[in-house]
């Protein structure tokens, strides 16, 4: 990653402009032709130093709905619960965590009802307990990362 | 961006947006008019699709149009979830104070499942080694003082899954075991 590729990463995490050409008034802020800012876009992409690149939709703005949920897998155990939770198309993101409750995803779907439904299917498939802990209030929300 | 307490009352997308959510849900075409790509693929032109995402973006159905970076990629490799156990008439005041500080990427309220889980507020705090997590750790304990009945921090030890959220998928199935 040159300083380009940091510039690029900087300025871009606060917006793209909404416009026809939004890499053209992007690359003319950051002193660079599109096609190169594209070059280098799709390159990050590739070398995954960005996750994604486009619009950041609010599932619950959408009707959607989101929870935080954990669970405690004895680690004997590990892979084959991580392979059942994975396999729900709802679980957008699993960590494992240095804690008893050592697995923690996120799931997402398109109806509220359906999270509780992904929940029940995790415990039955797994026989283990999901613990259930969505957000009450949110604070804040910054994800900017000095690159 | 403090958001009020509560679940926002959702927006209702038509069809249209909803082609345009799963057209770029995973990410906007690298391409010199992006808008004009997505419209020549749901069926629709450039001027109704940029009309269509301004909108979502001032109702906040978007959040921001952006680059995600890769936490690690950057080399913030030490991701610390930590949990404080806050009385809970003063959770939100703690946490639109923990939420302000530089470091913390998000800081949300949580229930409580004791006796296993006895936090009720969750501040994200992403470092390059350990020591930084732990340093911003305690600047968050010193912040909080007597309203600290207890924290722990989690780190992530591996990334078991990260495809993001894809809520607005048509072909979404749920693949159980």
């Amino acid at each position: 990653m040159d300083a380009l590729d940091r510039r690029i990463v900087n300025g871009l995490q606060g917006g793209l402009p909404i416009a026809a050409r939004p890499y053209a008034e992007a690359a003319a802020k950051l002193g660079v032709s599109e096609a190169e800012l594209i070059e280098r876009l799709q390159r990050l992409l590739d070398e995954w130093t960005l996750s994604r690149f486009g619009p950041m939709y609010d599932a619950e703005r959408m009707g959607g709905a989101l929870t935080l949920a954990a669970m405690a897998v004895p680690d004997d155990r590990f892979e084959e619960v991580a392979g059942i939770v994975n396999g729900f198309a709802e679980v957008a993101h699993n960590y494992a965590r240095s804690h008893p409750l050592n697995m923690w995803f996120v799931v997402g779907a398109a109806e509220r009802g359906r999270i509780g439904e992904v929940l029940a299917e995790i415990e039955v498939a797994t026989g283990l307990p999901v613990l259930d802990l969505p957000k009450q209030e949110e604070f804040f929300l910054d994800l900017r990362l000095e690159a | 961006m403090n958001a009020p307490a509560g679940t926002p009352s959702p927006r209702t997308l038509d069809p249209l947006d909803r082609l345009i959510v799963v057209a770029t849900q995973a990410g906007l075409p690298l391409s010199p008019r992006p808008y004009l790509s997505v419209a020549e693929q749901i069926g629709s032109t450039e001027e109704e699709v940029l009309t269509r995402v301004r909108h979502m973006l001032a109702d906040g159905v978007i959040r921001r149009i952006g680059a995600v970076p890769n936490h690690y990629a950057l080399g913030y490799r030490a991701n610390g979830m930590s949990v404080w156990n806050v009385p809970d008439a003063r959770a939100g005041e703690l946490g639109r104070r923990v939420g302000a500080l530089a470091f913390v990427t998000h800081c949300y309220r949580r229930p409580r499942h004791p006796p296993l889980w006895p936090y009720n507020l969750f501040a994200m705090v992403h470092g390059k080694s350990r020591d930084e997590v732990e340093e911003k750790v305690r600047q968050i304990a010193a912040l909080l003082n007597a309203d600290d009945l207890g924290h722990d921090v989690l780190y992530s030890t591996r990334v078991l899954k990260k495809t993001g959220l894809r809520i607005a998928d048509k072909e979404e199935k749920p693949c159980s075991a």
